[in-house]
This record gives C-alpha cells, structure tokens and sequence, in this order.
C-alpha cells in the first residue's frame, strides 16, 4: 500500500513538472514573438539599433546580468539543499535569490528612470524627433524590459511562497514540487535576460 | 543507471556552472570592442544561445531528464527557429 | 435502448460534496462537469451570434441599407467574428467533449490538473464577457473585424481595446487547457495503453493541445503590442511611426492560421470515433490517422502566408507558403480515405451522429477544395476578400467542426446524460440543417467568384439573386438549428433512459455506465487490445 502512494506521488510530482515545462513553452513564444519583431525592425533599421544601443548603459545592463546568472546558482542550489534534507539551507537559497531579484529591479528603476529624466518614453517629444527606427528601438526596449520585469516580479512572489512553504516545512526532501517549479521559473526569467542583454545593451 | 530526474547537483558542480556563465558574459561584453560588421548580431547570439543552452542543461537540469522531455525543448526550439527563418523568406527577398 | 428503468448507480450528474445547487456545478473540479459547463456557456453565446448572422443575411436580401446602417453592419460582422472564433470554435470541440471524454477514453479518473481545468473555464468566462461587453462600453462596437488589423485597429475610435483584451484572456483560457491535456495524455493513460493503443479523439487532441500550446502565445503578444500601440503609442506596427503594418499581418496569422486547425482537428478526431462504431468495423488505417493529425498541426504551422498573398509579401514567400498549403492538404486527405474505407464492406446504421459525420466528409471536402483554389497563387488574387472566401472558411469551421460538433453531441448524448433524444426528429433537424446550410453558403461562392466582395453591408443589382437566396438559406439553417437544439434540451430530462452502450461502439467511454460515475471508472482498467476491436473479429 505504502509503495502505491509513493508512486502515485512521484507520478504527480512528474505531471506537474511537465505542466511546468509546457508552461514555460508558453512564456518562450511569448517573448520570441517580441524577438520576431526585434528582428524584422531590426533588419530594416540596423543603423538608428546600433545608436539607440549606444544610448544604453552597458555597464549597469552587463551587472544585472550577473546579478540574475547569480541568483539562477542559488535558486538551483536550494534544490539540492532540500534533497539533501538540508531545508535550513535552502531557505537561505531562496531568500538570497529573492533579495538579487529585488536588487535587479532596483537597477532596474534606476535605469529607467534615468531613460525617463531625458524624456525618452514612448510618445514623448524627444523620441519622436529622432529617427523613426530609434523610436522604435527604445519601443521595443520598453516593451521588452517591461514584460521581463513583470516576469521578474512574478518570479519574485512565487519565491516567496515558496520559502514561506519550505520555512513551515510544507516542502520537504520527500516533497518539493513547488520548489522545483519555482526554480525552473526563475530559471527563465534569467534564460530570456541572456538573450535580451544582447540584443538591447552589446550590438551596437 | 538512475531514473531520470533523479540526479542531485552537488553544489560545487553548480557553482563551476556559474563560473562558466559569467565568463561566457564577459566574454560577450569583450567581443563588442570587435567589429564583425553585419555579422556582430550573429556572435552575439552565439554567445547567447551557449549560455542559454547551459542555463537549459544544468540549472534547469535538463541533461537528467527523461528523453521525451529533451525531445520536446529541442523541437520547441526548432519550431520557433523555422518561423523566424519562414518570416525572412519574406522580409529578406522582397 | 429500450429499457424503461432508471439507472442504479450515483452518476456525476447527482451531487456528491460540500456544495449543492449552482455551487455544485460552478465549483466543481470533474472534468465531466466541467465539460458541461463549457458546452451550456458555448450554446448560449452560439445562440447569440448566430442570430448576429441571421440579422446580416436579413440586412444582405435586398440592396441598400434594410435593417441597419453600414456602421452597425461593421459592428455586428466584428462580433460575429469575435465570438464565434474565440469563445466558440476554438475551445469548442477540445473543451467540451475533450474535456468530458479524454480522461474517460483514456482510462483515467480525471484530467492531469483539475483545479487548473476549472480555473481555465472561469478564465474563459470572463473572457467571454468582455467580448461581449466591448458592445456596450464607450466608443460604440468595434469595427475592426476579428482579425485585427493595423494600422485601423490601433487608429479606430471605436471600443477595439476591451475586444483585444477579451481575445488576450481567451486565449491563456485555451492555453491552460492544452496545457492540461498534454500532461494528461503523457502521464495517466490506464496500464497498458501504449501511443498507439489509445483512441484516435484523444490523438487529435494531443495534436491539437500542442498547437494551442505553441501558437497561442503569438496571438497573446500580439494583441499586447496592439493594446500598447493604442494605449502607449508605440508604433511598431504604424507606418506614420516607422512600423510596420505588414509585421502585424504575419504575427496575427502565425497564430490564426494554426488556430484554424485548432478547430478542426478535434473535429476529425469526433467523427474518427463514429464511423468505426456505426460500420461495427475497426477504423481504417489506424496508425495514418494518427500520425496525419501530427502532420497537420506540425505543416499548419507553417501556413500562415497564405492568408497574405496580397498584402506585398515576397514572391519567394508567396511561392513557399502556397506550397506548404497544398502540402497541408494531404494529410486531410488521408483522413478521408480512410473514413470512407471504414464505412467499405461495414455493416452501415444509418443514426443521426453518422448522417453528421457523413455531411462533415461531405462539407469539409468542399470546404477544402475552395481552399485550394485560395492557395494557388494566381487564383488567389481574384478570389482574396470576396464572400468565396467568406463561403471557403463557413464550409471549413461551420460545416467542418460545427457539424463534427452536432456529430459528437448526438453520438454522446446518451453518455453524457443517460437519455437518449428522438431519434427521428434529430434525424428530420439534419435534413433541415444540411439543406439550409448549403443553400445559405454556396450562393457565396458563385457571387464571390463573380466579384462580391466580402464585409460590405450592400451590394450591385447583380449579386442580387444570389444574396436573396443565402439570405432564405439562413433561415432554414437557422430553423434546423432550433429543432435540433429542441429535441437534445427536451431529452435531457425527458427522453427515455438510454443503455449504457446503445451504439455498440467498443471504446472505453461504452464499457462504463451512463452516464458515468464521479470516478468514472471503479476500478482502472488494464488496456490488453487496440481501440477498436469490434465483436466478429474478437470471436
């Protein structure tokens, strides 16, 4: 009997890994239709993308980028912390991960409030007297950041909860869907920054 | 053999994996002092797309997981390529 | 079918829990009863936009302005469109017997997730509102057409925003059941059902889920740059700012063209359930069957050009796409053959779901036909915009998956309530349906290829005749519409108790009493045979 509930447990605990990941699918054709449309405006307007790019801080783009690599590591290794039974640990994981998120959202505001200070925001009258393909590149700059933010503060309370969980030792070694699932969110959020980093803030 | 998804990460394994990205990105900042003229999109991407394949293989532990799960990220990934290759049939001969 | 008796067994139709009532239903997470309430919510908004198109046929009878003017025409063709694409045929088939029947004919208790499965319908409902209420709130209804397109829909005063917020949310609704129905197909078929054990419905399913999985996103993302473009003036699609209205074109179709075989593909899956049952023969080519439903979700991906033949995209891109569109219909035509050989040599019972899934082959062909005339490159340019088109794609979703949907309710019906309907008026309402259907939809096609053009509200002298007729078309179909619907609401309650197998079909959804039992099945059965196994070739 006792044999039968394990494995009804692992099977659930596979359907909902795999719910995860299709899931995940989703959210990857949601930013890859952006990327479509980076790609087209890109193509025709490779010139005023190289300046809009300029315009950029590669500096404070190249740190969230780290800061997110680094949180991916640590949301990976609470997993392993929980395995191992370990939940002290993993909790502290998972806080570490949440505070780096909140870190790159700092960054975050700064930068966009600096992007806002010029008076560059989509139908502001400095934007539309540049050239059109440098309108639509802070466009899709906004755009892009923007959703990924959201994805980021999305990731941000799912984290949460699910430290909250591992604290009241809801999520155990025996039982940590949420946690893994947590973390391959997170994962994509970084995921999807590796390729916005690029595109937005180096090829210029 | 272990069943798929089974595996634990040692931490040490994680953190070389971490080592790798960031020189990966350190790289990718490096190289914009290099003009590759029109194919500096291109490097770019390339970097990027080892990166994510890292982030995919070991955070996201795809390397010990079950084949059809394999199957259906790659084939994801190809769809997704076809339609931006399709779309520039267009754009790209006009 | 003649027994007199009430069933014995606790059916799902019968409270069990907390909640009695409403409540019972609006909370409850049995994929059963949630497909239910998919189908009571699609009938109801059938019902509404149905009317909406009746109403355009009457303003269409005679030339000049009868019953509206051109602007309310506008409205009421957008809506149409609206409600029937997104609330009506793409969840259509998936959510309501995908839902009541999947889990059953693959030997399960339930669907992977249904919580989540609950969650999507909640979703979709108030999806569904908001399209509706975009009639209402400020602006005045949407003008756009359902298909969107800039630069209009980011320039038009009217209420486009709520209509592009509506079709957003529907769309994570479809997701979300995809999503499910993956999950359930990978990981709870009953012990011993291999891929290729499992009936040919939930491999239609499986294909379909992965579409609306895949493409769904695409329509998602491009209907929040057009609610940017409206709201934050952005610009990517508008020319005046350096966009690119072409760009819109192809996001939109990536997803709609796909979308299209969302509708259909659950409704082959429908009528591959029913003609193996009333031939008393197993299917014909199984494993072509199955494998063509992959090969028409994975090729319809890339279709998507042909709907833009004229809008200046490259000659090699034209070339490409007319192609791929005439690739894509070989599939289709596998799955025909093979229906037409499962009837060869069958013992044949004429019963309403048959006569449906025989006028389904029947439309569908034509449908598909005309289809081909729009992918050839240089007919195309004649045919683009005309009401051939609007006859081309009515034959396809309204003949194809509305009449595969009017095939699964009568084959299912006795499942799904334990009654069975009268079977001579469901008979006589399919006579009224079919010729209604085709006097309504073919004068399109001639009219059409003569030049009328589509989503004008009036017309020349000369297409006159053939309006006058459509329009005498509508009412029968519509007359037809109600009967049917008569007979089936009546006989859920009235009509008399139905056998548990009343077709002799031989899938697992027979083996169980009707209808089903909460758990549907007592104990989960161990799957030893391919689907259809029929008793002659058992013995």
């Amino acid at each position: 009997m006792a044999e039968t509930t394990i494995q009804q447990h692992q099977g659930e605990h596979e359907a909902g890994k795999l719910g995860m990941w299709i899931f995940l699918f989703t959210e990857l054709f949601l930013f890859g239709g952006l990327f479509l449309v980076y790609a087209v405006l890109r193509a025709t307007y490779s010139a005023d993308f190289h300046r809009g790019a300029e315009e950029l801080d590669a500096f404070v783009g190249t740190l969230n980028t780290v800061i997110l690599l680094i949180s991916s590591m640590t949301v990976a290794m609470s997993i392993t912390a929980i395995r191992r039974k370990e939940s002290g640990k993993a909790l502290l994981l998972l806080v570490t991960t949440i505070l780096l998120a909140g870190l790159f959202m700092v960054n975050k505001y700064f930068e966009w409030s600096h992007k806002l200070e010029l008076k560059i925001y989509p139908g502001s009258p400095v934007l539309e007297n540049m050239e059109r393909g440098e309108l639509l590149f802070f466009g899709l700059y906004y755009m892009t950041t923007g959703l990924h933010a959201l994805h980021v503060l999305i990731g941000m309370i799912l984290l949460t909860i699910t430290a909250a969980k591992v604290r009241s030792k809801q999520i155990t070694s025996e039982s940590y869907l949420l946690l893994e699932n947590g973390a391959l969110y997170w994962h994509l959020v970084d995921l999807i920054w590796i390729f916005l980093f690029p595109l937005l803030y180096l090829v210029t | 053999m272990e069943k798929p998804g089974h595996h634990i990460l040692s931490y040490n394994s994680l953190l070389g994996v971490l080592v790798a990205l960031l020189s990966l990105t350190a790289l990718s900042v490096w190289i914009t002092n290099f003009n590759f003229g029109t194919l500096s999109v291109g490097v770019a991407l390339l970097v990027a797309a080892i990166k994510g394949a890292t982030v995919l293989t070991y955070f996201m532990h795809l390397k010990f997981e079950s084949r059809i799960l394999k199957l259906m990220v790659g084939g994801v990934f190809l769809l997704f390529a076809l339609v931006i290759i399709i779309t520039f049939i267009d754009y790209l001969l006009r | 079918m003649d027994q007199t008796n009430k069933y014995t067994h606790t059916s799902y139709l019968e409270n069990e829990g907390r909640f009695k009532g409403i409540l019972s239903w609006l909370l409850s997470t049995d994929h059963k009863r949630i497909g239910l309430l998919y189908m009571n919510t699609i009938i109801v908004f059938f019902l509404v936009a149905a009317v909406l198109g009746l109403l355009m046929r009457i303003e269409k009878m005679a030339p000049g302005a009868d019953i509206m003017d051109a602007q309310t025409y506008n409205g009421v063709f957008t809506i149409h469109g609206i409600i029937m694409i997104f609330i009506i045929v793409i969840p259509g088939l998936a959510a309501v017997f995908g839902n009541f029947f999947l889990p059953i004919m693959i030997g399960a208790k339930d669907v992977a997730f249904p919580k989540l499965n609950l969650l999507s319908w909640y979703i979709y409902v108030i999806g569904a509102i908001m399209g509706v209420l975009s009639q209402f709130v400020g602006g005045g209804a949407p003008d756009t057409g359902w298909t969107f397109y800039v630069p209009y829909s980011a320039e038009s005063a009217t209420n486009v925003l709520f209509a592009l917020t509506a079709a957003f949310i529907l769309g994570f609704s479809s997701i979300l059941t995809g999503l499910n129905f993956i999950v359930t197909i990978h990981r709870m078929r009953a012990p011993g059902m291999g891929w290729f054990k499992m009936p040919l419905f939930p491999w239609s399913l499986y294909a379909t889920a992965w579409i609306q999985v895949l493409a769904t996103p695409i329509i998602g993302i491009t209907l929040l740059l057009v609610i940017a473009e409206r709201t934050l003036n952005i610009g990517f699609f508008d020319p005046a700012l350096g966009g690119d209205p072409l760009l819109f074109q192809h996001l939109f179709w990536i997803y709609s063209h796909p979308a299209v075989y969302v509708m259909i593909l659950p409704a082959m899956g429908v009528v591959t359930e029913i003609f193996p049952t009333f031939s008393q023969k197993p299917v014909f080519g199984y494993t072509a069957i199955a494998i063509s439903s992959l090969a028409i979700a994975l090729v319809g991906y890339f279709v998507w050009g042909h709907h833009m033949f004229t809008s200046g995209i490259s000659y090699w891109s034209r070339w490409f796409f007319s192609f791929l569109t005439f690739i894509v219909a070989v599939p289709s035509a596998i799955k025909v053959f093979n229906w037409v050989s499962t009837m060869y040599g069958g013992s044949i019972d004429l019963k309403p779901p048959l006569l449906y899934a025989i006028s389904f082959i029947f439309l569908f062909m034509i449908g598909g036909f005309t289809g081909l005339a729009l992918g050839s490159l240089a007919t195309n340019v004649h045919l683009h915009d005309t009401s051939f088109v609007v006859a081309h794609f009515h034959y396809i979703i309204f003949g194809g998956m509305g009449f595969a949907f009017f095939a699964g309710i009568h084959y299912w019906f006795p499942k799904m309530y334990g009654r069975m309907y009268n079977i001579k008026l469901a008979n006589i309402a399919w006579g009224i349906l079919f010729v209604g259907f085709n006097v309504l939809y073919f004068p399109l096609f001639i009219i059409g290829l003569q030049g009328m053009p589509r989503r004008y509200f009036d017309y020349l002298p000369q297409f006159e005749t053939g309006h006058f007729v459509s329009s005498i078309g509508a009412f029968i179909l519509f007359a037809g519409l109600i009967l049917m619907l008569y007979n089936l609401v009546r006989s859920r309650r009235k009509g008399p108790w139905a056998t548990a197998n009343p077709w002799k079909g031989v899938t697992l959804e027979w083996q169980i009493e009707s209808p089903p039992t909460h758990e549907n099945f007592e104990t989960i059965p161990e799957i030893k045979h391919p689907p259809y196994l029929f008793k002659k070739e058992n013995d």
